[in-house]
């Protein structure tokens, strides 16, 4: 049994399709890599899959007893308003709040979580700064942190390196990559960096004309990844 | 002037008046932040003078207790206005100003038409700004208010995390699996109780007084969540105190004296924070 299976799936706003009669399923251990144009609707898809927005046509099946409270979750951009007063430790704290069940407060294991998650994200020393007084990049990094602690099965990460220099992407793919083979985390990650899809992905969803799903050695066959991948390295070896 | 308070202290009514304005401006400021940050700070408003309706119709029906009718009527337009504000298609900005101005305007004039009162005006004019409401609380009242306010404070406390999430990014909260939806109905519900408390207090139409300004206040310099609602709360509650007991020794009204010292508040803390923020550059 997959741990996500989307069946016909037609995804858009307003009763107006923005990708239809997608099919694809994602099973416990895999690491997806969703890729294609601008405005394709891959971050609808994300949402979609969240039930953030109800699918057009369609349905998403998820099995292996996969929860809610068992996602993480980066949204490709967070609305937060200019003058919200939060500081990092509280916003990547509340991402162990799908731990807690009806118990109120966070126990030692989820503060210890937190704590761990800041350190591998290098945020550890703004622990106490308000999150809107941080560049972009930290702030993307506090939003990781957060993804990570609320994920126990499954990661979605929606263009997680965007706004990162080098060496806390590097930072960060490592980290995904160490979730994904060691502790057995599925991981699907919108991205536009062809070279670091190739490279760790075990599937590919390309969305867009032409659509193709398929494992990431089919891709470079397929006349999608041909076309998509012209330049990079994987690809011309 | 210590004889004098010392004096007032020792009647009951005062202190009743005392104790629950305490509870209400705590109540107030707690979930103030949260209003603020969410926008719903507006919703408040709006839910003040549908309030101010219900009480005119519990005036005109001549309801013994006038809270058991504005409570529910309140909770419900807090419900249908959450609902209303959700639905991206309607316009809920538009929406809540028309039941609100509506339920002023009928409610006067349903008073008008239908009240016995020899002093149809000092009635209005106590609902809407509070003037001696809460020094003439009965006991039931008080006990009511007194048992409300600590369910909400109670409340508060124990879905503190979760409110925080909710406030932060609802998104986030909903695809991690927290009932996002569940939380904003108690935080309309709470809200609309607040507001039927703080009507005793400061009269319908300072009531968002009430909620925004101890919360802005501490958002002027404090930069964390827990720090902010601890200030807000604080401060909430040292101005209620100082409000109620220069309008017993001065005789001002009760409602704009707790506004006027929740000005004077933040104008100090608005300096505060301008100063911080120099010192730190
Ligand atoms: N909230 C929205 N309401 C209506 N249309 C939207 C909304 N968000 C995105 N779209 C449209 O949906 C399409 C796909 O958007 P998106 O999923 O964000 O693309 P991608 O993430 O692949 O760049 C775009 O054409 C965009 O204009
Ligand atoms: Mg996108």
């Amino acid at each position: 049994m997959a741990l996500l299976t989307c069946e016909n799936l037609s995804l858009g706003y307003d009763g107006s399709a923005v990708l239809s009669h997608l099919c694809f399923s994602v099973c416990a251990g895999d690491y997806l890599c969703i890729v294609g144009e601008n405005g394709s609707g891959k971050s609808t898809l994300m949402k979609t899959i969240l039930r953030l927005q109800p699918p057009l046509h369609g349905r998403i099946v998820t099995g292996d007893g996969l929860r809610a409270n068992e996602i993480g979750y980066l949204p490709q951009q967070t609305v937060v308003q200019r003058d919200f007063p939060a500081s990092v430790r509280e916003i990547v704290l509340s991402g162990c709040l799908n731990r807690c069940g009806s118990r109120p407060f966070f126990n030692r294991e989820e503060k210890k979580l937190a704590q761990e998650n800041m350190e591998q994200m290098g945020i550890a020393a703004l622990a106490g700064h308000c999150y809107r007084d941080l560049s972009g990049g930290q702030q993307q990094r506090v939003l990781l942190a957060r993804a990570l602690c609320a994920t126990r099965k499954l990661l979605l990460l929606d263009e997680p390196v965007a706004g990162l220099d080098p060496k806390a992407a590097a930072d960060m793919y490592a980290q995904i990559w160490r979730l994904n083979r060691e502790q057995g985390i599925t991981i699907m990650m919108i991205s536009h960096d062809m070279a670091a899809a190739l490279r760790y992905a075990s599937h590919i969803l390309h969305v867009g004309e032409p659509l193709f799903f398929g494992t990431k050695a089919a891709y470079l066959n397929s006349e999608a990844g041909k076309l998509y991948t012209a330049g990079t390295e994987e690809a011309s070896l | 002037m210590m004889e004098m308070l010392r004096l007032y202290v020792s009647y009951p009514f005062v202190r009743y008046a005392l104790i629950v304005g305490v509870l209400i401006a705590l109540c107030s400021s707690l979930l103030g932040v949260t209003l603020v940050l969410k926008r719903f700070s507006f919703i408040g408003d709006g839910l003040s003078h549908v309030a101010f309706g219900a009480i005119a119709i519990a005036s005109v029906l001549n309801v013994s207790n006038e809270m058991m009718l504005v409570l529910p009527v309140t909770v419900a337009c807090a419900i249908l206005l959450l609902k209303t504000g959700q639905n991206a298609k309607s316009q809920g900005d538009a929406a809540i100003a028309m039941l609100s101005v509506g339920a002023l305007a009928l409610g006067y004039l349903l008073l008008n038409i239908f009240s016995a009162s020899a002093n149809l005006t000092g009635d209005v004019c106590s609902t809407l700004f509070g003037s001696t409401s809460i020094l003439t609380l009965t006991q039931g009242e008080v006990w009511l208010c007194a048992v409300l306010s600590v369910m909400v404070i109670a409340i508060f406390l124990l879905f503190y995390n979760r409110i925080f999430a909710v406030t932060f990014d609802e998104n986030f909260a909903k695809a991690t699996g927290l009932h996002a939806d569940a939380y904003n109905l108690m935080i309309a519900v709470i809200t609309a109780v607040i507001i039927v408390l703080a009507m005793n207090l400061v009269g319908s139409l300072l009531i968002s007084a009430l909620v925004i300004f101890p919360a802005l206040s501490a958002m002027r310099v404090f930069k964390n969540f827990k720090a902010v609602t601890l200030c807000a709360a604080v401060l909430s509650v040292c101005c209620a105190l100082l409000g109620l007991l220069v309008s017993i020794l001065a005789g001002t009204p009760v409602g704009s004296t707790i506004v006027a010292v929740d000005i004077a508040a933040f104008a100090l803390f608005a300096v505060l924070g301008f100063v911080l923020k120099r010192m730190q550059r």
